[in-house]
């Protein structure tokens, strides 16, 4: 009985996302080292607006500078519909991330279709980074790039 | 007599010569803001190259900043050093700002009985001086971007026709009815930069119809260095086709080339820019036709300059 609720729930929850996409935030060796601000959204390649999937900023700094103030410096995502979302965003926005590799999970609600993935990092006294990778809906490959100052390895799994 | 009046224009203004070499502009600290709880700083000075404070303070007086929502914000802690003005802005609404100067008179040149006189303001002091004209803005007002319009220089230094200060009307309403020789031009000018917090708005973009205006296609806080961008131009409400456009990039001493783009609009009216690089440019056209909205003046004199913000990709 245990195991055929267990099946279930798994046979439920597979379909539940469209993909995973793993970001690592590289580790600097920096004095004064903060964590980035990551924005990370697809857009369709046929044009249309784009969808936030994760956004990690200051998201409890409050005051004359809340963490919210920094959000233009992801310059791209600001531009490409960042700037439209009212944030917090449930499922979207968090905490920014320590070094190391994160997942994010694609919603299955993301229509089919051919899009590009974008992750961007900007960090305070530090750099700022974009890295794309294309990725078709439904997933069927794994796909991989990377940056190269502010970003690791970006990579892409159907799972 | 195109001459004469030229350097009329020229000492109303008060320039010292090469008066067309010094460009007016506006420095925005940034033009793309995150939230409605902050302020832009801003330069303002005249100088040969733009964005580069070495001539002289821009006369900030004028400033006005429009809201998003129509409404008129008001510009902060003005100050005046030697070579450039600072003032700031709290951009506490959300959309696109327009911040800048407008500047719209009547100048030129008429005799009396032989003798030449001037209409138009004298710069500088005494601000509020008496007289029905006195308000009005006049040929005397700050300083527009273009060529011709330089800093508020010391009155031009000697060897120069100059007038009988008791033979300078303040405006056309104020020329005798016995002058001759009338020859005016009216003066229409916008100076500006844009300011967005959150998503860009269009309703400061909507057009008046009159004299020489800027319509952007891409928004102007929206400008990337991989992206062409494109404006129209309009004069009275139509395009402004053929137009020649001036766009220079700031950190001219950094560079071997000045780096002018001279660029034409088309049929029409649209400019399409390709940026060679981030950063801030200065856009400068102006335009004279003999369509001046005042009956008594035979020429028109427009000018647009802007100060637009590109970012990397």
């Amino acid at each position: 009985m245990k195991k055929t609720i267990a099946i279930a729930v798994s046979m439920a929850a597979t379909p539940a996302i469209a993909g995973t996409v793993t970001v690592t935030i590289p580790r600097i060796n920096v004095a004064e080292y903060h964590m980035p601000y990551v924005a990370v959204w697809i857009e369709p390649k046929a044009g249309g607006p784009a969808r936030t999937l994760a956004l990690w900023y200051d998201v409890d700094k409050r005051g004359a500078e809340p963490g919210t103030k920094w959000l233009a410096d992801l310059r791209t995502w600001w531009r490409k519909g960042g700037r439209s979302l009212n944030l917090p965003a449930d499922g979207v926005s968090g905490a920014t991330r320590a070094p190391g590799a994160h997942r994010i999970a694609i919603p299955a609600s993301v229509k089919p279709g051919s899009y590009t993935l974008f992750v961007e990092a900007a960090r305070e006294d530090g750099g700022r980074e974009l890295v794309s990778l294309p990725l078709d809906i439904p997933t069927r490959a794994a796909a991989k790039a990377s940056g190269k100052t502010e970003l690791g390895a970006v990579s892409l799994s159907p799972r | 007599m195109i001459r004469k009046s030229l350097l009329f224009t020229v000492a109303v203004c008060g320039l010292s010569l090469p008066a067309f070499a010094h460009n007016a502009w506006f420095l925005p600290s940034t033009t793309v803001l995150s939230d409605t709880q902050q302020s832009v700083t801003v330069d303002a000075g005249t100088s040969t190259a733009p964005f580069e404070p070495n001539h002289n303070a821009m006369n900030i007086d004028g400033v006005k900043v429009w809201a998003p929502d129509g409404s008129m914000g008001t510009p902060e802690n003005p100050a005046k050093g030697r070579y450039r003005s600072t003032f700031d802005v709290k951009i506490d609404k959300p959309g696109t700002w327009r911040i800048g100067m407008e500047n719209v008179g009547i100048s030129g040149s008429f005799k009396v009985d032989g003798e030449p006189w001037m209409v138009g303001r004298r710069r500088g002091p005494p601000p509020g001086a008496g007289g029905p004209g006195a308000a009005a803005p006049g040929a005397g007002g700050p300083p527009m971007g273009g060529p011709g319009a330089g800093g508020p220089g010391a009155s031009a230094p000697g060897g120069r026709p100059r007038i009988d200060p008791s033979h300078i009307v303040a405006s056309v309403d104020e020329i005798p009815t016995n002058a001759t020789d009338i020859d005016l031009t009216e003066t229409m000018g916008r100076n500006e930069f844009f300011v967005t917090a959150g998503e860009p708005s269009e309703t400061l973009f909507k057009p008046s119809g009159k004299g020489l205006e800027f319509v952007p296609v891409t928004l102007p806080t929206d400008l990337v260095s991989n992206e062409p961008a494109q404006f129209r131009f309009l004069v009275d409400g139509q395009p402004a086709a053929g137009l020649e456009v001036e766009l220079i990039p700031g950190g001219r001493r950094y560079r071997e080339a000045d780096g002018t783009q001279k660029l034409v609009t088309d049929g029409d009216g649209v400019l399409t820019v390709t940026w060679p690089m981030a950063g801030m440019y200065w856009l400068n056209t102006s335009l004279t036709d003999s369509k001046p909205g005042n009956p008594k003046a035979s020429k028109r004199r427009m000018s647009y300059t802007a100060t637009l913000e590109v970012l990397a990709p």
